[in-house]
């Protein structure tokens, strides 16, 4: 009898040691974000849905066993900050992937780091040039402008409606927005019959709008984020302008409705899908991450979450993924990645291939409506 | 017709636009002529203004009457305390070191204002309704009234409290000369405080009253600044009712340019104007040019 109690401490010790050895050292994941600086409206939900996404991840035993580290710097929106930060990740802390950063403009700057070091990154910021050409160890999750102003030309043709007028905004959103506004056109058989800018800061769009309605166009798109949008559509009401208006999805959040209050009913734009997931029918693929993550989103920050944090939702579960069929070396997980097809998540339905480092197609955008103060789906 | 109806518009607009840069701008002078510095940190006083609103609106549950009175005598308060605190223990500073003592500020005051309300940018509701009114074939609303309403009233208040009070006197007498002002028994310390009260008052004015056109967050206050300071430029820094024609003129420059000529240039066309008045007539538009007594 004594043998065998003291055998059995012994293989309960002997065990206790064994799986300690086995709990190998957490894998290490850099994270980029503006959570200051003018784009902290996109850096601070991306922080906290990758935090929150890894927490659930480690809570639920990690990938593979081994739980998950996140390592998250802010860039502040600065592309040589962003940069040095890049090289820190890569060098002293040896991460195997980077997600973000937020912005176009700071990940343009981080792509030659990654592609030196040979690390994956997955990026938050929508920029067509970020993955067109393709760069071997770079992609991303945020949709592409294109889509959104093809989702945009898609309805006006519809409606058979073929003047516009565009008036965008004067920084790197704004003129790649134009740009795509410009170049699709033609192909929609859509004639611009007036091209605009604001400033970030302006104050006053009436000048631009009078300007505008002599052009007498069928519709106005204006590509911007908070608050010129909200200044353009209180201008447009001012104005008594009965010209449908058109947004960008650099305002789908709730905050534009409440900024540009009553002047926001009718307003139209492209959206991620996670503005109206309760409206979704039961068959959307992305049904089922959608709900999951506004549902965790709501436990872990009591506020809404919005579709510039599940940039990063698709992100980690997108990396989450890679590691778990490719490995946690950086070559293996890139090969999983780009091996990684219909993942529905947040942005949309992603399948990347060797030749497609964004993954999307326009149907990741949904044209939505504000009506009563909230958003409709536009037939 | 059409052509007038839009010019119109943009007059309109431009004067509304114009009527903050001379508010702002007028803040700027009455600091400038009591210290000889420019206060940067002028723009966060209007920024404070409109934050300060909308705190005292939605989370004090105060009616707008007194949210406003709150945010205007919270903002004075903190410029008695910059004046105190950042300006007065430097005795013998020079205004380059004072001006870079107020850069630093502003960023200070920015900063404190991110942290606390974040970075999100609020509406204030409209002080009476927003259904526009027609005037001349051109639109506007309510809320332009009660922008051009104060200020006219502000205009006027400063000319009566500047050449009809003996403290308005005072204060300008040490804008002239301050040592004789000081040697007639004018107390030059307490008339830089008054001109930091009268100036954080006039600026969270502007502030509150075009929040619910503009909107407002932590950072609303660096652009603003900046035109307010371009219309005391032109106005020659001083003359009360040239800071006003000043920025009268940059907003209604502002708004033709983006409607008649292009959008894009609209900044470009505005700062343009400045730099050429800067080389022509660098005392500015409306004031002769100085004598010097030897």
């Amino acid at each position: 009898m004594k043998k065998l109690v003291s055998t059995a401490f012994a293989s309960l010790a002997l065990f206790c040691m064994s799986t300690a050895a086995l709990a190998a050292p957490p894998i290490k994941i850099g994270a980029l974000f503006a959570v200051t600086g003018p784009a902290s409206f996109l850096g601070e939900p991306e922080r906290n849905t990758a935090q929150m996404v890894v927490d659930e991840i480690n809570k639920a035993g990690g990938v593979k066993g081994r739980k998950l580290e996140l390592i998250t710097y802010d860039t502040g929106g600065d592309a040589t900050k962003a940069v040095q930060l890049a090289n820190k990740l890569v060098k002293n802390d040896q991460v195997v992937a980077i997600i973000g950063p937020s912005t176009t403009g700071d990940t343009m700057a981080v792509i030659p780091v990654v592609e030196k070091a040979q690390v994956p990154l997955i990026s938050c910021s929508a920029g067509i040039k970020i993955t067109e050409p393709v760069k071997k160890w770079v992609f991303k999750t945020a949709q592409n402008d294109t889509l959104a102003v093809a989702r945009i030309y898609e309805q006006l043709k519809k409606e058979k409606k073929s003047k516009v007028a565009i008036l965008t905004v004067s920084d790197s959103f704004g003129s790649s927005g134009r740009e795509q506004l410009k170049a699709l056109a033609k192909h929609f058989g859509i004639q611009i019959v007036s091209d605009d800018t604001y400033g970030p800061k302006d104050t006053d769009m009436t000048p631009q709008l009078t300007k505008i309605k002599s052009a007498k166009p069928d519709a106005i798109i204006c590509w911007g984020t908070n608050p010129g949008p909200a200044v353009i559509a209180r201008n447009a009401k001012q104005l008594g302008l009965a010209i449908p208006l058109y947004m960008s999805h650099g305002v789908s959040s709730k905050k534009f409705i409440e900024l540009a209050g009553d002047a926001a009913e009718g307003i139209r734009l492209p959206s991620g899908k996670v503005l109206v997931a309760d409206l979704l029918p039961k068959s959307d693929k992305q049904k089922g991450s959608l709900l999951a993550f506004i549902k965790d989103y709501q436990n872990h920050y009591r506020a809404e979450g919005d579709h510039f944090g599940g940039h990063a939702w698709d992100a980690m579960m997108l990396l989450k993924g890679a590691i778990e069929r490719g490995g946690d070396t950086p070559a293996g997980i890139r090969n999983a990645l780009e091996a990684t097809r219909n993942f529905a998540g947040i942005g949309g339905v992603f399948s990347y291939s060797a030749k497609d480092h964004a993954g999307l197609t326009k149907d990741a955008f949904t044209l939505v409506e504000v009506r009563k103060k909230d958003w409709v789906l536009v037939k | 017709m059409e052509l007038l109806n839009q010019v119109t518009q943009f007059v309109i607009s431009g004067l509304a636009t114009g009527s903050i840069y001379a508010l702002i701008g007028l803040s700027f002078a009455i600091i400038f002529n009591s210290t000889g510095i420019i206060n940067f940190a002028q723009g966060e006083f209007v920024m404070l203004g409109g934050v300060l609103t909308i705190f005292s609106l939605n989370v004090l549950q105060l009616p707008l009457a007194a949210a406003i009175v709150v945010a205007v005598a919270v903002t004075t308060v903190i410029g008695i305390l910059f004046e105190r605190l950042a300006i007065r223990p430097l005795k013998n500073a020079t205004p380059l070191a004072l001006i870079i003592i107020t850069i630093g500020m502003s960023i200070l005051i920015r900063g404190v204002v991110m942290l606390l309300w974040g970075k999100d940018t609020q509406a204030l509701p409209a002080f009476s309704g927003t259904d526009p009114i027609t005037v001349a074939g051109a639109t506007l609303l309510p809320q332009h009234l009660w922008i051009f309403g104060v200020t006219v009233m502000v205009i006027v208040g400063c000319r009566l409290f500047f050449n009809h009070t003996i403290s308005g006197k005072a204060m300008r007498a040490c804008s002239f000369n301050r040592r004789a002002a000081n040697l007639v028994g004018i107390s030059v310390g307490r008339m830089v405080l008054f001109s930091f009260v009268i100036s954080a008052a006039v600026g969270s004015l502007a502030g509150v009253i075009i929040a619910p056109l503009t909107m407002t967050a932590y950072d609303v206050g660096v652009m603003l600044g900046l035109k307010g300071f371009c219309a005391a430029i032109m106005g020659g820094m001083g003359s009360g009712l040239g800071t006003v024609l000043g920025g009268l003129i940059l907003g209604t420059l502002e708004s033709l340019g983006a409607g008649l000529i292009s959008s894009g240039y609209k900044d470009a066309i505005a700062f343009f104007i400045l730099l050429l008045i800067l080389f022509i007539r660098p005392q500015g538009l409306f004031k002769k040019g100085e004598t010097e007594r030897v």
